[in-house]
């Protein structure tokens, strides 16, 4: 079978190759891996590639396969992690100079279940630093291009994630989602992200940025994949306190359920209007009206207090980041800087360490997290933003008595170019204005693509779900994926230019 | 940091005098390590005297990624501790973190309880030396996890002048819970005494709860020690100095008879009282200044965002609290009825630490006269001259009381039975298996010490030509030949009988 055919393949279509025998995991790995060599150098999708140890499970699997051994349904289906996962035995850098070379002893929880499930780990993608960003632009490593157009950023902070499944990288990737870094950057390249539950997917061995906020979830090209997937990685872990002992399931059954008649679909009113480009709102209404030709019942819901979830949300992912970023001093582990003059004390150490390692966003927000959670402004900043969560967390459970799910845009624009906003932070704040409220409630959210917007580039189309009900994101996911698909004739990255191979 | 002592200078009032024109206030801090299997938040195991930086995770490193999970069993511990002190227990709580910059601290937070204690609003009522009842009001008893270890190598083995420092974080993380008292008032030249007996009655509680081993000499048990005086009873409180890491009893009650003679110094010298941390010198008995203790330290608390809130059931606390063991306090009172002791007798049995050991001795057989007696006289004395705590002797209780058994069956003398223990504990086996093997056992064979007798009798015809005539004290001769003869492991009542017997037959 030709490389080009099995890249381009889904998840679940490889799976079932492999389970027929008519292609092998090493096949397919090494398919992966040719193309991120001839793709690669031009996206910078990869921080690190892990050829070895991913074709020596490729072929585990494949010697498991022979034998007759009964095999997990993605075994075999190559997967690329985000590098702010710790993986054993692989560099882990969360994008950060501080960690450059750094090797866990150990694995993420999300990742011992790929092991176990037998995916060939195909390497680490690329981030914001410490998955701060919205961009990519703040990786230390350098951005990630968007495959739609290489002058334009791939979202952030899960850039390299969704480009290497985007670029065909990757069947499937590992992202994280703090304020949106799964959803913001699937919308911008044409791709699936889910952001599960907030404790369905197990956040021991994530760098935490914000822990209250962080969650893993799916990256992928279809509906059905990131159902896949999710259930892969959403089971409980005791060791992770947050971690649900009851994690959603019924995803794969609810992406392929094709049927949303009698359901209740609401338009958060707060999550559109002004500041949003005017091919992504058309993209967004004619999906909208394809879903209500498709049975759905279709209303409209206010959600006042979203108005102040980027402000409560600077307060609070600060806070938390400024503590989680503690422990990276020199001391232990990663980056280790003397001052240049003066004693070297562990203080001073301390001090040369992140001043060097740490770059210009890392710093600026422990810098407000710091002075947030100070004596004397704890209850004006943090004590305040952790009410207007409560607020947010009202207004779901509202909206949520009139819909059984909410939509939106996924992200006020498409792709924007590098440079663009990077030396204005707000304006690049806002580029999560949608994704942020599932964040501060815990809901679950995906984004899939609803179509191009008048600039020829990808628009992502947000989902959103109460708590424990992911199963909703993909019924709702999977009907506008295939209506979708059907108008098209076909899926929406045929429609992405060809990347230049490297000669 | 540490700066050279300043107690030295004249202005150390006498302690008499101190108290006199002063009111002292304590408030008293103690860390108690719990004695669980792992750590607060993760799998690691604890160990004492492992080698650096094998009892960790990468929890308890702090790496990347890791999450804690807290200890459930060190959660019950401190509810028992909170029980034990008449605390309430909270419905709900949470941790917060601490925020700091230290090595020792693997993630630069410490998870500590802070606004929501798990325990608090209790009391302890300690019995000081001459039968007084004293109650310390409890503040609070809230977990948190230790730290690591520094070592600072080169130079005075002090962070200055250090050449490099090495951290263990093989401490990291193990459970620990603080219980602060409120201000402690009315102690007045007592005051010093009330800090020991409190401290003291806290060991012995953890220890029959069975929390921890408590042990003093190990950091187990670590006391910080306020002290601010004030004119008069009806004063508002002095500002205070907090004396860190006094780690005995005796350094307990000397640390704060010093801190209240050495802050009247200042005082009666027009000076005021600076707010600080004070280390304590056990080598010259005085406290000197550490860092200043402002109140503008900002440890940024916030909740712990990777732990859910605690809230323990009112079933399962009750469940505790039906489940904890006699309180040390009660258990004292009852074993001095049984045992029959006088206060002094008992005072001495408690402070010498021999409660415990003289129970499981009456347990495993033994009188309690006799268990008394071998542990205060015998064992105390081989403990003294070795420097170890009584607990510590490679001798069980059960020992002892198999040991007083064969004095009992008339096997062993008092003077075999020394020579006995001292096998024991020079690790030769039980007492009957040193009895054994060094042939202690008294010689009761008749045969054997006819023989004796009967040499001794040929050996001293004048001796026997005496007691013939009347003079029966001169048996004793004959006695100590025979005694001599079987190197004294005859029974010497027995001799004199066979001696009478010959002699007059």
């Amino acid at each position: 079978m030709a490389e080009t055919s099995l890249t381009h393949r889904s998840a679940a279509d490889l799976a079932d190759l492999l389970r027929r025998g008519e292609t092998s995991s090493v096949e397919v790995t090494q398919a992966h891996l040719d193309r991120t060599a001839e793709v690669d150098p031009a996206v910078h999708a990869y921080l690190h590639v892990n050829a070895e140890e991913a074709l020596a499970t490729a072929a585990d699997v494949d010697a498991r396969r022979a034998a007759g051994e009964d095999l997990h349904e993605l075994a075999g289906v190559p997967i690329a992690v985000k590098d702010v996962v710790v993986t054993k035995g692989q560099v882990t850098t969360a994008g950060s100079k501080i960690l450059e070379g750094w090797i866990p002893p150990y694995d993420a929880t999300l990742v011992r279940h790929l092991r176990a499930s037998g995916m060939p780990i195909l390497g680490k993608t690329n981030l914001d630093e410490f998955a701060m960003g919205s961009s990519t632009e703040h990786s230390a490593y350098g951005p990630t291009r968007n495959p739609w157009d290489l002058e334009r950023i791939p979202g952030g902070s899960g850039g390299g994630s969704a480009a290497a499944v985007a670029a065909h990288l990757a069947p499937l990737a590992i992202g994280t989602d703090t304020g949106g870094s799964i959803r913001q950057p699937a919308a911008v390249t044409g791709t699936v992200g889910v952001k599960p539950t907030y404790g369905g997917v197990s956040r021991y061995g994530l760098i935490a940025l914000a822990s209250s906020l962080d969650q893993a979830g799916p990256v992928s090209r279809t509906v059905l994949d990131s159902a896949l997937l999710h259930e892969v990685i959403g089971v409980h872990d005791p060791l992770d306190s947050t971690s649900l002992t009851d994690p959603a399931g019924g995803l794969v059954d609810a992406a392929r359920a094709g049927d949303l008649a009698g359901m209740r679909i609401g338009v958060v009113r707060e999550l559109g209007g002004e500041g949003y480009q005017p091919g992504v709102r058309a993209s967004f209404d004619h999906a909208v009206d394809l879903l209500r030709g498709a049975g759905a019942d279709v209303v409209e819901v206010s959600c006042p207090s979203f108005d102040y979830a980027l402000a409560a949300y600077y307060l609070i992912l600060p806070a938390e980041a400024s503590s989680n970023l503690a422990k990276f001093d020199g001391m232990r582990f990663g980056l280790r800087v003397e001052p240049e003059e003066g004693p070297v004390t562990a203080e001073t150490v301390m001090a040369a360490t992140r001043g060097a390692g740490f770059g210009d966003e890392v710093k600026r927000r422990i810098i407000l997290g710091t002075h947030a959670l100070s004596a004397g402004y704890y209850d004006a900043y943090y004590g305040s933003a952790q009410k207007v969560r409560t607020l947010i967390q009202r207004d779901f459970a509202a909206a949520f008595e009139l819909a059984d799910v909410l939509v939106s845009p996924t992200a006020p624009t498409t792709a924007f170019r590098f440079g663009e906003k990077v030396d204005d932070p707000l304006a690049m704040y806002l580029n999560d204005v949608a994704t942020i409220p599932a964040n501060l409630a815990g809901v679950p959210g995906l984004s899939l693509p609803s179509g191009l917007s008048d600039d020829g580039l990808p628009v992502g189309f947000q989902v959103l779900a109460p708590a424990r009900e992911d199963a909703r994101l993909y019924r709702v996911g999977g009907v506008l994926e295939r209506l979708l698909t059907d108008e098209r004739g076909g899926p929406i990255l045929d429609r992405a230019p060809d990347l230049e191979v490297k000669a | 940091m540490s700066q050279p002592h300043d107690v030295t200078s004249p202005s150390v009032q006498d302690y008499e005098d101190a108290v006199r024109r002063y009111d002292p206030v304590l408030g008293i801090e103690v860390h108690v390590e719990l004695g669980t299997a792992s750590k607060m938040f993760d799998g690691a195991p604890q160990t004492f005297g492992a080698e650096p930086n094998t009892a960790v995770t990468p929890v308890s490193l702090g790496l990347p990624g890791a999450l804690p999970v807290v200890n459930a069993a060190a959660v019950e511990y401190a509810i028992r501790i909170g029980l034990a002190l008449n605390c309430e227990i909270a419905e709900t709580c949470r941790f917060a973190r601490k925020n700091y910059f230290y090595p020792d601290v693997p993630k630069n937070f410490q998870t500590s309880q802070y606004d929501e204690p798990i325990a608090f609003d209790g009391h302890l009522d300690v019995e000081l030396e001459d039968g007084e009842i004293f109650r310390v009001e409890i503040e609070r008893a809230h977990m948190e996890e230790d730290a690591g270890k520094n070592t600072h190598v080169g130079g005075s083995g002090r962070i200055h002048g250090a050449e490099y420092s090495l951290v263990d974080y093989n401490r990291a993380g193990i459970p620990l819970v603080e219980i602060v008292t409120k201000p402690i008032v009315g102690a007045r030249e007592r005051a010093p005494e009330v800090a020991r007996a409190y401290v003291s009655a806290l060991r012995d509680i953890f220890r029959s709860l069975g929390v921890s081993e408590a042990r003093m000499e190990r950091g187990n048990v670590r006391a910080d020690v306020n002290v601010s005086l004030r004119d008069s009873a009806d004063a508002a409180f002095g500002t205070r100095t907090e004396t860190k890491n006094v780690n005995s009893f005796r350094s307990i009650e000397r640390a704060v008879r010093h801190e209240i003679s050495r802050q009247a110094g200042v005082l009666d010298a027009g000076g005021s009282i600076t707010q600080e941390t004070r280390h304590w010198h056990e080598d010259t008995g005085v406290t000197s200044p550490g860092r200043v203790k402002s109140d503008a330290e900002d440890y940024r608390y916030f909740p712990e965002p990777d732990l859910v809130p605690l809230a323990p059931s009112r079933e399962w606390v009750e469940q505790i609290r039906a489940g904890l063991p006699e309180l040390p306090s009660v258990r004292r009172r009852r074993l001095q009825a049984e045992w029959e002791l006088s206060d002094a007798e008992m005072r001495d049995l408690v402070n010498a630490g021999a409660t415990e050991l003289v129970e499981a001795t009456v347990a495993a057989g033994a009188t309690p006269a006799a268990a008394r007696k071998w542990w205060m006289g015998e064992l105390a004395r081989t403990a003294k001259s070795d420097g170890v705590a009584l607990e510590d002797l490679p001798v069980r209780p059960e020992h002892i009381a198999e040991l007083q058994s064969l004095v009992d069956d008339g096997r062993l003398n008092d003077k075999l039975a020394r020579q006995a223990l001292a096998g024991v504990l020079a690790g030769e086996g039980s007492p009957e298996e040193v009895v054994t093997a060094r042939g202690l056992e008294i010689v009761s064979d008749d045969g054997a010490l006819e023989a004796a007798v009967d040499e001794a009798i040929a050996a001293n015809p004048d001796v026997v030509e005496k007691i013939r005539g009347g003079k029966v004290q001169a048996a004793g001769a004959l006695v100590g030949a025979v005694m001599k003869a079987t190197r004294g492991q005859a029974d010497a009542g027995k001799v004199r009988e066979i001696i009478f017997s010959r002699v007059e037959g």
